[in-house]
């Protein structure tokens, strides 16, 4: 894991218990997530990935544990959650654009509501982050027109409008083609080598193995096995790890 | 999820974090419920004070909450009150159905059926503006006038006809909006199922479309409820033309008051009751969360 310069943990969890009902979905979760760094989450479907990230946006409130983002503890009920939600951007699965909003104004309504940009300021950075992202033509377009890629490049694109300290990033390839998702991972790799810190949940390995400092592999809920992509990918020390990665290989997908 | 083998199976016991946050929580609520308790008694007292110094205060209560003619009002009233609900029952389901099968006609595609999209467009755009007062003279009084042959004169049936005909056309666009509320998606995804477009009507569209009209169409029948009242100018004995009776008699209008706090009451528990019923559904089909 990369330390950087000697600055506390972004996102740190401590104990994290998360219950629906009598399922247990995360069990003592820790997790520490360092500044400028990407941390996978991997494991099969149900395994809490999408919960962790929830929780750590405080769109699930958690049973026990604390979060803390920058040091400061976010779950405590005295916190402001959105305050806390300011400073985290979300990417959703299923993209989750505003269809009755244009691209540019999907992206502004942030920055000018919540933030208070000016009208004007906020259109230019709109602008010269889809320009960036290969969407320059796209602002007037309303969401249902443009192809899954794009969405989900736009949706991208309105998490980093108001410039968030921490990405969550919740399995957003899975919606995707394989052609398109060659163009939404290079959106995240850039983001890296522009030192974004981000949490991935992913299904695409080889991509996590590419891009993250971290690795975790989550399973019923407990964090089995963490460590650098090479670590856990190259010599898992437990046997429900090796498993996994051994069914993703014969599926065609490491 | 049991943990097998690797994970640890110790029970789980909360932590001191968690206790304290949970006694911080139901501090916060204690609090709440004080504050709020303590301000609606502060707004109770202080209205309570405002209306009953108020110089007419005392003619008021006399004219319009004497328990003497509430006493006696109170049968007829009820009587009468038996007809509005029969009304309600019995229009409420006919407007259902009609409103539905007017804003199906005016979402058929295709040529042939042209001129039922005209007819049900007409339909709805006359009889929503025609005033309901002038709708019910006409066919409570104008209908019997024309003698026409095993036509009713009986002013329940005709009144109820009226009520039918100015709801139907409020519920259909209603039911439209909700129809037209449907993402282009579904329809796309039922389609390329192989359903028919009556088949993605039935099974896709509606079922999406009247959940999220439940609201609006409660509204219109709690209207609906209301309007019912309005049969009496024909002659039928509703709830209120039995108080009318016994205000005209005494000059006092507590019956007025007590057929009006009946209609109110009628109202209350069927709202909630919807409310309670799409809130059941939409907690099982949503994804969690707080927000």
């Amino acid at each position: 894991m990369s330390e950087s310069g000697g600055q506390g943990p972004v996102l740190r969890l401590e104990a994290v218990r998360k219950t629906f009902g009598r399922t247990v979905v995360l069990r003592d979760v820790d997790l520490e997530v360092a500044p400028h760094t990407v941390t996978a989450l991997i494991g099969a479907s149900g395994s809490g990935k999408s919960t962790l990230l929830r929780c750590a946006n405080l769109l699930e409130e958690i049973d026990d544990g604390a979060i803390f983002l920058d040091g400061e503890e976010i779950t405590d009920p005295r916190a402001d959650p959105d305050a806390v939600r300011r400073r985290i951007g979300v990417v959703f699965q299923a993209y989750n654009l505003f269809p009755h909003m244009t691209v540019l104004q999907n992206i502004t309504l942030a920055p000018r509501r919540v933030h208070g940009v000016g009208r004007a300021e906020a259109e230019e950075r709109a602008r010269e982050l889809l320009e960036r992202l290969g969407l320059s033509g796209k602002a007037g377009e309303y969401p249902d027109r443009l192809s899954g890629g794009q969405q989900q490049r736009v949706a991208i694109v309105r998490a980093l409008a108001c410039r968030p300290r921490l990405l969550l990033l919740d399995e957003i390839t899975a919606a995707l083609d394989p052609e398109l998702v060659g163009e939404v991972l290079d959106v995240v790799r850039g983001l890296k080598d522009e030192g974004m810190t981000m949490i991935l949940a992913t299904h695409e390995m080889g991509f996590a193995r590419d891009v993250a400092d971290q690795v975790c592999f989550l399973d019923g809920g407990v964090v089995l096995e963490r460590g650098t992509p090479a670590e856990v990918f190259g010599e898992p020390r437990q046997e429900r790890t090796r498993r996994f990665l051994r069914r993703l290989v014969q599926a065609g997908r490491l | 999820m049991a943990a097998d083998g690797t994970a640890d199976v110790r029970p789980y016991v909360p932590s001191a974090r968690r206790l304290e946050r949970e006694r911080f929580q139901r501090a916060r609520t204690r609090r709440a419920t004080a504050v709020a308790a303590a301000s609606t008694l502060v707004t109770a007292v202080a209205l309570f004070l405002v209306v009953v110094e108020s110089p007419g205060w005392p003619r008021t209560r006399e004219t319009f909450f004497n328990a003497h003619y509430a006493r006696e009002a109170l049968p007829h009233i009820l009587d009468g009150l038996w007809l509005n609900i029969r009304l309600l029952v019995v229009c409420g389901a006919a407007v259902l159905l009609l409103g539905l099968l007017i804003a199906v006609a005016r979402t058929l595609r295709g040529p042939v059926f042209f001129p039922l999209r005209a007819l049900a467009t007409a339909y709805t755009d006359f009889f929503r503006g025609l005033p309901l007062i002038i709708c019910l003279l006409m066919v409570v009084f104008g209908v019997p006038a024309l003698r026409l042959q095993g036509v009713t004169n009986d002013p329940v049936l005709l009144g109820g006809t009226a009520l039918v005909l100015t709801y139907s056309a409020y519920v259909a666009e209603v039911f439209r909006a909700g129809i037209e509320s449907v993402h282009a998606g579904q329809r796309a995804a039922a389609r390329s199922l192989g359903l028919g477009s009556g088949q993605t009507l039935r099974y896709v569209v509606l079922p999406q479309a009247v959940r999220r009209v439940v609201p609006p169409l409660l509204n219109d029948l709690v209207s609906l409820q209301k309007d019912t009242g309005l049969v009496s100018i024909a002659g039928a004995v509703d709830a209120v033309y039995a108080a009318q009776i016994t205000a005209s008699k005494s000059f006092n209008y507590t019956p007025y008051v007590v057929a009006g706090l009946i209609f109110v009451a009628l109202t209350i528990p069927m709202t909630r009751f919807t409310d309670a019923v799409t809130a059941r559904m939409d907690r099982r089909r949503a994804q969690g969360g707080i927000v």
